[in-house]
C-alpha cells in the first residue's frame, strides 16, 4: 500500500529538460492556441464573405458553431452511440438480447436503492444549492464586503474532492462517548444537546443526507457567482423605480429580480439535476457506496472497473441518459418564452 | 529508485494513483500499456494475464538465480496458468495480534500460544471489566478490509491451504460449512454477541479508520488490549501521540493456529510487479526489483516491509520487531497469498462489504453469504 | 433593453400614494444588522469544515486524533510548521506546476472560445435545427465520463495522440489528445452556460450594429465578448478548476511521463 507513492516523491528535477524543452513548448502553446482560434473564426468570415450575399445567412451560422459540433461528436457522442449499442448484449458481447440488461438491472436490488439514493439526490441537491446559492448571491450583493464573501463560499469549488473528503472527515468524525469527540458534528451532538454521538457516515439514517451536505456545500459557490453575475445585469434604475414606486424589497424580488434571473436559475437548476444524477466522486471518495448510499453512476463505475461487466455498465449509463430527457423538455419550454417576450 | 538509474541508466517514469484499476484498464484495452504495472491488488493483474494482456517471465529473468533466492511459495504466487507473471518484491505479514506489554503485565496477562489460550485470555479480560479487543474497519472505498483479514486468517488456519485456494478462486462456496465456520468463529470467539468483546461496539468498528485503531492500546487504562493488524501497521502507530516506542509500549505475537493440523500458517500481502510491454527498460526494472540489493532498500526504509528475496540479511531490519517478523515469513510452512486481493475485483469489494454487515448484525450471516455466492456466480467469468 | 422592460411589473394603481418612506431608520437600521448577521452567520458556516482541516495542519503531528481543532484555540497554544516542512521537503513542486499549467491553460482557452463561437450562433443566429442540436448539447452533460476513456484513448492512439510521440517545440502529442478531451467534456455546459447569457443582451444593439454595416465578428468581440464579462469569467474560472482538479484524465492520456505526476 502506498509503495509507488513514496517513490515518486523521490523524481529529481530536471532543470535542462525544464528550461530547454518544457519552458520554451509551454510559451509556444500560448501564444499559438489563441492564435488559432482568433484565425479561424476571422479567415472563415473572410471566405464567407465570398459568398452571395444571400447564402452568406446560411452558410454562417455552421462556421460558428461547427468546431464545438465536430467536437462534442467525437469526444461524447461517438463513445455514447457505443454505450447504447453495448447495452442490448449480453456480458460477452456477441449476443443480441433486447432489453435484457434492463429487465435485470431494474429487478437487482441493490440497483433500486441505488435509485432511491438519486432520486434523494436529485430532490436535495439542486434545491439546496439554488436557496444557498440565491440568497448568497442575493445577500452579499448588499455588503460592501461582498468579494471576501463570495471567495470564502467559492472555495470549495477549487479543491479536488479527495481534498474535500478528508475536510469533512472531520466534520463527521466519531468516537465512543466515553472519549471526548474531534467531530465538530459529535462534539455539539453530544455537549450541546447531551446525547449519544451518531456515526454520520454509516448510519442509514443520516448518511445519504451527509453526503448530500458535502456536494451541497461544494457546489453552492458554483451556483452562487454565476447568478450573481445575472443579478448584477439587472439594471439598477429598474429596481431603484419600482422602489420609488413603494414597492417592498418582497415585491421587487418576486416581480423584478425573480423574472428576470429566471433563464439562469433554470441553466444552474438544470446543471445541478443533471450533477445529482450524475453525482459520483462524493460517494467513491466516502463510502464506496457501503451503507445503502450507492448511487447510479458509482455502480456505473463499479461495473464497468470491478466486474468489468461492460453490458451492466453500459445499461447504468442509458438509464442515466433517459433519466435527463424531463430535464430537456422541460428547457425547451423554458427558451421558447424567452424567445417569445423578445 | 535512483540506485536503479545510477546502475542501468534507465530513467523511470512513475504513475501513482488510487484509480489504478480503471486507469490499468483503459490503457490496455485501448492498446497504449505502460512498460511495467506495480499494483497491490492482483486480482485485476491474474484476469489480465489470463487474458494475455501481461508478459510471461520465465524466459525474461534467469529463473535459476531466483529459485535460489525466492521460496518456492512466492514463485508459484506470482504463477497463472503454469507461467511466471508476477514478481514480489517486498511481503508485509498479516495476522498480528498487537499489544501493550506494560498493559499485560499489569494485569498478569500472558502471551496466548494456543487458540484457546487466546479464547480464555479473551473471557478473562472481559470478566476483568476491560475490553480485549479493538477493531478498526474503516478505509474509505476499501472500509471493512481489516475485518476480512481476520476472517480470511481464520479459514487458512482452521480448515487449510486445500479449502483457501480453491475458496479464492470461486470454486468454493461462501456458504460451504469451512468458510462460514471461519465467520462464526470470528463472529462468536473473538467479537462477541453484538460485538461486545470489542471496544465501542460495531459503532466504533465502522466508523474508525483502521490506522487509528491501535490507539486504544495505548490509553491509560487501555480502551483495548489488543489488535489484530498487518506488519505495516506500526507507520501508524508512529503517528500517535504520544510516539508509542517498538518493544517496551507494543509488542506482537503472531495469531496462534486455529487447528494445529495447520500449523505455522500465514496469510501475508506484498506489491507485484508485472511487466505489460516487452521493452528492455521493463525487462531491466524487473531484474532489479528481484534483486536482494533493491529489496534492502526498502527494508531499511522500516514500515513493515520485508524482503521476499531470501538474500537479504536479518540483520537489515532496523527494530527486532521487523527482524521477528522476517523471521515468521521465512519459516512460514503454509504461506498463503491474502485471498481478497486475489479475488477479481467485485468479489473483493462484495466481501468487504460482507464485513461491514456481518459486524452489524452477525444473526444476518446466511444472507450476507447467500449473495456473496450471488456475486460468485458472475465475478469470475472472464470480462469481454 | 428590450427583454428587462417586457419583464418589469406593470405599474400599479395607487403605488404614488404609497411613496412615502414606509420605513423608520431604526427598523431600517435593524434589518441592515440582520442583512450582516445572516452573511456572516452563513459565510462562517461555511469556512468552518476547511478551517477545522486548516487548524489540525499547524498543529503538531497526530494532535488532531486526540482532541478537537476548536480545542487549540485555548492554552497551550501549541502551533508548528512541520506538516509543512514534510510536504515542501519532500515534492517537486515545480515541474508538476509546469505540465499542470501545460494542460490547464490550453484545457481552459480551447472550451470557453470554441463555447463561446457556438454559443453566439446559438443565441443570435436562425439555422435549421438550432434549438434542437442545443438540447441534445445540454443532454450530453448526463454522459458519464468514464465510459469515453476506452474508445477515445483508443482513437488518440491510432492518431499518435500519446505521450511517446513528440510534435514540433518539443511538444508531447499527448497534450493534444488531453486538450481535446478537456474541450469535448467542458463544451456542453460551457456553451449551455454562456448561450443563456448571450441570449438576453438587449436586441437593439444589435440592430443598430446591422444597420451601421458590422461583420458577426465585429459584433462579437465588440459587444457580445465585452458586456458579457462576468458571465466568461465565471465560465473560465470553472473550467480553469475542472481542468486543474483533474487528475484521472491526465493519467489516462498522457500519464507516464514523469512531469503529469501532480500532488
Amino acid at each position: 500500500m502506498g509503495g509507488l507513492a513514496s517513490l515518486v516523491a523521490r523524481l529529481q528535477i530536471d532543470w535542462e529538460t525544464l528550461l530547454t524543452v518544457n519552458l520554451p513548448a509551454l510559451i509556444v502553446v500560448l501564444i499559438a492556441v489563441p492564435l488559432v482560434l482568433f484565425l479561424y473564426i476571422m479567415g472563415t468570415e473572410l471566405i464567407v464573405r465570398r459568398f452571395p450575399k444571400r447564402a452568406q445567412p446560411t452558410v454562417r451560422p455552421w462556421i460558428w458553431v461547427g468546431p464545438a459540433i465536430l467536437l462534442v461528436s467525437v469526444i461524447l457522442v461517438y463513445p455514447m452511440i457505443g454505450t447504447i449499442i453495448r447495452s442490448f448484449f449480453d456480458r460477452g458481447g456477441s449476443n443480441f438480447i433486447g432489453l435484457g440488461n434492463y429487465i435485470h438491472m431494474l429487478s437487482d436490488g441493490g440497483v433500486l436503492i441505488v435509485l432511491r439514493n438519486n432520486l434523494l439526490w436529485l430532490l436535495l441537491y439542486p434545491a439546496m444549492v439554488l436557496i444557498f446559492g440565491l440568497a448568497l448571491a442575493m445577500l452579499a450583493d448588499r455588503v460592501s464586503y461582498e468579494k471576501p464573501v463570495k471567495s470564502l463560499i467559492f472555495m470549495p469549488m477549487a479543491i479536488s474532492f479527495v481534498a474535500m473528503s478528508i475536510i469533512w472527515q472531520f466534520v463527521y468524525y466519531y468516537r465512543p462517548p466515553d472519549v471526548p469527540q474531534i467531530g465538530i458534528l459529535n462534539a455539539i451532538v453530544v455537549n450541546l444537546f447531551h446525547a449519544q454521538p451518531i456515526t454520520w457516515i454509516q448510519d442509514t439514517r443520516f448518511n445519504n443526507y451527509a453526503l448530500i451536505l458535502i456536494a451541497v456545500w461544494g457546489a453552492t459557490g458554483f451556483a452562487m457567482v454565476i447568478l450573481s453575475a445575472a443579478l448584477k445585469g439587472i439594471p439598477g434604475e429598474l429596481l431603484e423605480a419600482a422602489r420609488v414606486d413603494g414597492a417592498n424589497e418582497l415585491v421587487v424580488f418576486r416581480r423584478i429580480i425573480l423574472p428576470l434571473m429566471m433563464p439562469t436559475i433554470v441553466v444552474v437548476g438544470t446543471t445541478m439535476v443533471i450533477f445529482a444524477l450524475k453525482a459520483f466522486d462524493i460517494v467513491y471518495v466516502m463510502t464506496a457506496g457501503n451503507y445503502n448510499t450507492d448511487i447510479l453512476a458509482r455502480r456505473m463505475y463499479a461495473e464497468l472497473y470491478a466486474a468489468q461487466n461492460h453490458a451492466n455498465s453500459s445499461t447504468l449509463a442509458v438509464i442515466l441518459l433517459i433519466a435527463v430527457i424531463p430535464v430537456l423538455i422541460f428547457n425547451v419550454q423554458q427558451f421558447r418564452a424567452v424567445e417569445a417576450r423578445r | 529508485m535512483k540506485p536503479f538509474t545510477d546502475q542501468t541508466g534507465v530513467k523511470i517514469s512513475f504513475e501513482a494513483t488510487r484509480d489504478l484499476d480503471a486507469i490499468l484498464q483503459t490503457k490496455v484495452a485501448a492498446g497504449n500499456p505502460p512498460d511495467v504495472t506495480a499494483a497491490p491488488g492482483i486480482g485485476t493483474l491474474i484476469k489480465m494475464a489470463k487474458a494475455g494482456q501481461v508478459i510471461p517471465l520465465d524466459d525474461k529473468l534467469d529463473m535459476s538465480q531466483l529459485n535460489a533466492n525466492y521460496g518456492a511459495d512466492w514463485i508459484n504466487l506470482g504463477k497463472v496458468n503454469g507461467k511466471l507473471v508476477n514478481i514480489y518484491a517486498w511481503a508485509a505479514l498479516k495476522g498480528l495480534v498487537w499489544y501493550d506489554p506494560k498493559a499485560f503485565q499489569a494485569k498478569g496477562y500472558q502471551v496466548p500460544k494456543t487458540w484457546d489460550e487466546l479464547i480464555t485470555l479473551t473471557n478473562k479480560i472481559k470478566s476483568d471489566g476491560g475490553k480485549p479487543w479493538c477493531v478498526a474497519l474503516e478505509s474509505q472505498a476499501a472500509s471493512g478490509w481489516p475485518g476480512s483479514d481476520w476472517h480470511k486468517e481464520i479459514v487458512l488456519s482452521q480448515s487449510g491451504p486445500t479449502v483457501y485456494d480453491s475458496w479464492w478462486a470461486g470454486k468454493q462456496k461462501w456458504s460451504s460449512p469451512e468458510i462460514k465456520q471461519a465467520w462464526t468463529t470470528w463472529g462468536q470467539q473473538i467479537l462477541g454477541s453484538g460485538g461486545s468483546n470489542v471496544y465501542g461496539g460495531p459503532q466504533y468498528m465502522r466508523a474508525t479508520t483502521f490506522g487509528d485503531g491501535g490507539q486504544g492500546l495505548f490509553t491509560n487504562p487501555p480502551k483495548c488490549y489488543m489488535f489484530n493488524q498487518g506488519s505495516f501497521i506500526t507507520s501508524f502507530f508512529d503517528g500517535y501521540t504520544p510516539k508509542p516506542t517498538a518493544g517496551t509500549d507494543y509488542a506482537e505475537f503472531a495469531l496462534p493456529d486455529v487447528s494445529s493440523s495447520n500449523a505455522g500458517a500465514h496469510v501475508v500481502s506484498g506489491d507485484a510487479f508485472v511487466m505489460t510491454k516487452d521493452t528492455p527498460q521493463a525487462r531491466a526494472l524487473i531484474k532489479y526489483v528481484a534483486t536482494a540489493q533493491a529489496q534492502d532498500i526498502w527494508v531499511k526504509r522500516g514500515g513493515g516491509k520485508i524482503a521476499v528475496n531470501k538474500q537479504v540479511s536479518l540483520d537489515d531490519y532496523p527494530d527486532p520487531i521487523s527482524k521477528a517478523e522476517a523471521q515468521t515469513v521465512q519459516t512460514t510452512k503454509i504461506a498463503r497469498y491474502d485471498a481478497g486481493d486475489l479475488m477479481p475485483t467485485d468479489m473483493r469489494d462484495a466481501y468487504w462489504k460482507g464485513v461491514l454487515d456481518f459486524v452489524q448484525d452477525q444473526s444476518k450471516l446466511d444472507s450476507i453469504l447467500a449473495n456473496l455466492d450471488k456475486v460468485q456466480q458472475t465475478a469470475y467469468v472472464g470480462a469481454s | 433593453m428590450s427583454t428587462a422592460v417586457t419583464a418589469a411589473p406593470p405599474r400599479q394603481e395607487g403605488a404614488v400614494t404609497a411613496r412615502a418612506p414606509r420605513t423608520s431608520p431604526l427598523s431600517a437600521a435593524v434589518s441592515k444588522a440582520g442583512l450582516h448577521v445572516a452573511v456572516i452567520a452563513l459565510t462562517l458556516l461555511w469556512v468552518t469544515p476547511t478551517l477545522g482541516l486548516l487548524i489540525s495542519s499547524f498543529r503538531p503531528g497526530g494532535a488532531f486524533t486526540t482532541s478537537g481543532w476548536w480545542t487549540a484555540f485555548s492554552p497551550p497554544f501549541n502551533f508548528t510548521l512541520d506538516s509543512y516542512r514534510a510536504v515542501l521537503g519532500e515534492s517537486d513542486l515545480l515541474p508538476s506546476f509546469f505540465n499542470s499549467f501545460m494542460i490547464t491553460i490550453p484545457g481552459t482557452i480551447i472550451p470557453a472560445a470554441i463555447a463561446a463561437f457556438a454559443a453566439y450562433a446559438f443565441a443570435w443566429m436562425k439555422f435549421p435545427g438550432r434549438n434542437w442540436i442545443f438540447l441534445a448539447l445540454v443532454g450530453l452533460l448526463a454522459v458519464p465520463l468514464q465510459l469515453t476513456f476506452i474508445p477515445l484513448l483508443t482513437l488518440a492512439v491510432h492518431l499518435g495522440l500519446t505521450s511517446g510521440n513528440t510534435l514540433p517545440f518539443g511538444l508531447n502529442a499527448g497534450f493534444i489528445a488531453i486538450w481535446l478531451a478537456h474541450t469535448g467534456y467542458g463544451l456542453p455546459f460551457s456553451i449551455y452556460l454562456l448561450a443563456n447569457f448571450f441570449r438576453v443582451l438587449p436586441q437593439d444593439l444589435f440592430e443598430s450594429a446591422e444597420i451601421d454595416g458590422a461583420s458577426p465578428v465585429t459584433v462579437f468581440f465588440r459587444l457580445v465578448l465585452p458586456l458579457s464579462v462576468p458571465a466568461i469569467a465565471s465560465l473560465i474560472i470553472f473550467q480553469f478548476l475542472w481542468v486543474w482538479n483533474d487528475l484521472l484524465v491526465a493519467l489516462i492520456f498522457i500519464g507516464g511521463t514523469p512531469e503529469v505526476i501532480k500532488g
